[in-house]
């Protein structure tokens, strides 16, 4: 059995999740990976891949032609996976729509070949199912894979391209806004420091910084503190946004919906800071503190 | 132009489900059951294209039991212009819907079909791409922003490191993430307008889809639960605690 891996690259190097889905994928066998755009070489160091597939012309942000390119190869493997980002919640299943299988997405736990465990109604029941599909067609999520080291392999690169007779829709992209930070990635960062609407305000918001910098810790939120504008959406945990499993998470003036705890709550150790002896996440926290976040703050800064 | 939006009948999202004790599935019985709220803001989406003069038309589609008509009531209320209930009591898998959504589009012919990123019981998100995959039409995924000009819409994705919009050309597949819009309640008079909007049935098996599972649920269990911490007193307590006990700064 061999299976396939769709990774993506940032600034020339395989991002984690992807190295993670590798680590998943080698328990079908042998491994292949595809790179759409530069990065080949990164790919090729990655311990355990044994060929390199590279489309230099394609785009991972384009799902149409790049569904149609992992379709025209598919047959080659029986598994096609991707981390559960969104760029291979994008094109995974509709590359399943092209092959007419039943995706899998979300994948925490692989049992057999055709085995799988996936969190259901915001991670509230874990299902296991089986697929009776010849292609299975996987997403996995990279917090519940120890990731493949970026360096030690040497796989061989082959091109590949896209058979343009085929009639695929023209989409194109107009403009990308993407959020520059210093702070590590979210989804590997070792400490997450979130905060919720209990800051307020987006100037409030940023009391979280100083701690972050002496934890070396990402900054998360919940998806009110989103809304409400004080940070991106990129930074959103829970259901609908990022899944993250860090070392530890602080959770700072927010209530633990069902919604966020679903993005957090692997958290190795949690610590909550809540004013309302009531809420929620205090049910998860390892460590809670019931205090006003605007004296804690300041004095966790001190502290630290 | 035509707008259709399927929308699916959910567990109410402030629900906490619980587990059969046979780890057969999930306790839906007596559960509190609503329209999926990303299909909500998909039905909200079409019904300001239609008023801003985009659209002439909105159609909501459902499929599901006898018992899935009220949230197509639901989005009648809201303005949608009339509804259809593909029936069937199965439980079909985002492929089967794909298939049944992929003949009532061929019949209706839309030019956008608006629907939810993602339904909060499965938490598949997929039938959007699969169907977009089927009819080999573009898709826009986790839409924030949909501006339409012609026979184009530009929309604006929601991606790992921050949004990219595309131009995506019509008819297209959009799929709505949360902050596409803030869905309008649907007031008393509208209800009841709504009663006496046209909602056609369909027997599922009239469609002569293809709705075979390709997944089967061997069992569905509670996942871990975590062991209730501790609470501290204060600031210092904690960061020794962090340190020493959980050495995890
Ligand atoms: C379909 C769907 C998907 C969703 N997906 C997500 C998701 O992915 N992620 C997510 O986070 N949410 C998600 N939500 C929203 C979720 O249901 C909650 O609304 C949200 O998580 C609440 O954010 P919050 O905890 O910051 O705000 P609140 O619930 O308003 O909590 C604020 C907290 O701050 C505390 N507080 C206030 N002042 C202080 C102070 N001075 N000091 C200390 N504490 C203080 C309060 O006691 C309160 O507990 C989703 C909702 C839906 C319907
Ligand atoms: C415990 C459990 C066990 C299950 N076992 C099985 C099984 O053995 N076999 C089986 O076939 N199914 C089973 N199912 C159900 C089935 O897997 C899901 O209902 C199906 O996967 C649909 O996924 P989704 O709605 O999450 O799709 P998503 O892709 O998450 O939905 C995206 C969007 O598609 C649209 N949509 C989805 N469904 C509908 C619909 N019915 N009508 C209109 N629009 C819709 C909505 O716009 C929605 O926002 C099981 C479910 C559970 C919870």
């Amino acid at each position: 059995m061999t299976a396939l891996v769709l990774l993506e690259i940032e600034n020339g190097a395989v991002r984690q999740a992807s190295r993670s889905a590798v680590a998943a994928a080698s328990a079908f066998g042998s491994v292949d990976v595809l790179v759409l755009g530069a990065g080949a070489e990164a790919a090729a160091r990655l311990p355990g891949v044994a060929r390199v597939r590279h489309a230099e012309s394609l785009s991972d942000s384009i799902a149409e032609s790049a569904s149609a390119l992992l379709a025209s190869i598919a047959a080659e493997y029986t598994h096609i996976i991707s981390a559960a980002t969104a760029n291979g919640k994008n094109i995974l299943p509709r590359l399943a729509g092209l092959l007419d299988v039943q995706p899998i997405p979300d994948v925490i736990a692989i049992q057999d070949a055709d085995t799988f465990v996936r969190p259901i109604y915001a991670g509230n029941a874990l299902a296991t199912v089986r697929s009776s599909d010849n292609i299975k067609v996987l997403t996995v999520r990279g917090a519940n894979f120890d990731p493949v080291a970026s360096e030690g392999g040497s796989a061989s690169i082959e091109a590949i391209a896209l058979d343009t007779s085929a009639t695929i829709p023209s989409v194109e992209e107009i403009s990308v806004n993407l959020s520059t930070s210093e702070r590590p990635e979210l989804e590997s960062a070792r400490v997450v420091l979130s905060g919720g609407r209990g800051l307020k305000d987006a100037a409030n918001f940023k009391l979280l910084d100083p701690i972050a910098d002496k934890l070396g810790a990402a900054i998360g939120a919940s998806r009110a503190a989103v809304d409400s504008g004080f940070a991106p959406n990129e930074m959103q945990v829970g259901q609908t946004g990022k899944i993250v499993a860090p070392e530890l998470y602080v959770a700072v003036g927010l209530s633990g919906a069902i919604q966020h705890l679903a993005g957090m709550k692997d958290s190795r150790v949690i610590v909550a800071i809540n004013i309302d002896p009531e809420a929620p996440i205090f049910r998860v926290a390892d460590y809670g503190l019931v205090a006003d976040l605007f004296t804690v703050l300041p004095e966790l800064e001190q502290a630290l | 132009m035509k707008i259709l939006v399927p929308i699916k009948r959910v567990v109410d999202y402030n629900v906490k489900v619980r587990v059969a004790a046979d780890g057969s599935g999930v306790d839906t019985q007596g559960v509190k059951m609503s329209m999926n709220p990303f299909d909500e803001i998909a039905v909200e989406e079409g019904i300001r294209l239609r008023e801003s003069g985009a659209a002439k038309e909105v159609v909501v589609v459902t499929i599901g039991a006898q018992a899935a008509q009220d949230v197509l009531r639901t989005a009648m209320a809201m303005g949608a212009d009339r509804a259809i209930l593909v029936k069937t009591d199965d439980t079909l898998e985002p492929r089967a819907v794909a298939n049944a959504l992929k003949a009532v589009i061929e019949r209706e012919n839309p030019s956008i079909v608006s629907m939810g990123k993602q339904a909060i019981d499965d938490d598949m998100n997929a039938t959007g791409q699969i169907l977009a995959a089927k009819l080999n039409w573009p898709q826009a995924t986790f839409a924030s922003k949909v501006v339409v000009n012609g026979d184009k819409a530009e929309v604006t994705r929601e991606i790992d490191g921050g949004t990219a919009t595309f131009a995506v050309p019509l008819p297209a597949i959009i799929t709505a993430d949360l902050r596409l819009n803030e869905p309008r309640y649907a007031s008393l008079p509208n209800i009841m307008k709504a009663r006496k909007k046209p909602l056609e049935t369909i027997e599922l098996e009239s469609l002569g889809v293809d709705t075979a599972s390709r997944l089967t649920t061997i069992s569905v269990a509670e996942p871990a639960e975590r062991q209730a911490g501790v609470m501290v007193s204060s600031v210092a307590e904690l960061v020794e605690k962090l340190k020493t006990e959980a050495k995890v700064i």
